[in-house]
């Protein structure tokens, strides 16, 4: 028999193999997302030690729970699922709001009649390939980022950062689909602002004929 | 289709989920329309630049005492059955 602890082997095979009591196989899964969960986690909470105590708490909680694992969503959103309520509760707790959902009740901002319209328009000068791995870049990256109001950070990071659907989205945030396409639209329309006014190019600013378009 | 318009469509542009006949009219708002297209082109650059950003190392420390923890848990797990 081959060794089915390889890169290629399937999540759904290594869950199998752990929930059958193979250490090695649940070793295997952490390995895969123990960097997701810890990056996910830092990004939400922008503090070392809580995302460690985040990234340790959803992989104990995985293998507390992986039994009742039956597969419907992919292990990575179940995972990252574990880790975003994880992260959401720390959330809380700083704001001593222990109770309260992520979701407002009425919140009349987050309509779509409100979304602000863009205002420095201008092309990029550097394609993406040439910011990704600039220092200046990753800390404007990280400054736009935490300038974002949490509920609409939570919503990006999950969704473009992490990769997840607008239904995983809204499964792991406790919010309704409508709600995660408002505030992800806000918060891509209030990131590309930010970094449209260090990285576009003044002299090709585009000014909007407002009496034209509206 | 007005910018306002195309601004309410644009998650569903960018992600390519909206509907083609839609899709259509957007496109046909962006051929006449400068900065929507420059605003679509920043935002989809904005949303590479982010998920193409490098993630944060995990601490090599607490890596090697988290999996630690795991082991113990584990081999109380299983033992216990």
């Amino acid at each position: 028999m081959t060794n089915p602890l390889n890169p290629e082997t399937p999540d759904a095979e290594l869950v199998r193999l752990a929930k059958a009591g193979e250490l090695d196989a649940f070793e295997a899964l952490t390995n895969r997302y123990e960097q997701r969960v810890y990056g996910l986690a830092i990004r939400m909470l922008r503090q070392e030690q809580d995302a460690e105590d985040v990234t340790q708490q959803t992989f104990l909680s995985v293998l507390e729970n992986l039994e009742g694992f039956r597969g419907e969503a992919s292990f990575s959103t179940w995972v990252l699922r574990i880790a975003s309520h994880a992260a959401l509760k720390i959330i809380r707790k700083r704001k001593g709001l222990n109770t309260v959902s992520l979701e407002e009740a009425t919140e009349p901002s987050d309509t779509l009649d409100s979304i602000p319209h863009p205002e420095f328009i201008a092309d990029w000068r550097q394609s993406p390939e040439h910011l990704v791995d600039r220092n200046e870049v990753r800390r404007l990256l990280d400054e736009a980022l935490t300038r974002l109001d949490e509920k609409h950070r939570l919503v990006f990071l999950l969704r473009d950062v992490e990769g997840l659907s607008i239904q995983e989205t809204a499964a792991a945030l406790d919010l309704s689909e409508g709600n995660v396409k408002v505030r992800l639209l806000r918060a891509r329309l209030q990131l590309r602002e930010e970094l449209t006014r260090v990285l576009g190019d003044p002299a090709r600013q585009l000014i909007r004929s407002h009496h034209h378009h509206e | 289709m007005k910018c306002k318009e195309l601004l309410a469509m644009l998650n569903e542009y960018v992600d390519g989920t909206v509907d083609p006949a839609v899709c259509a009219e957007f496109e046909k708002h962006m051929a006449g329309c400068n900065p929507c297209q420059v605003v679509v082109d920043n935002i989809r650059k904005t949303i590479t630049l982010y998920k193409d950003g490098q993630p944060y190392a995990m601490p090599i420390q607490f890596r090697e005492k988290m999996h630690d923890v795991l082991r113990k848990k584990w081999k109380e797990k299983f033992s216990a059955k």
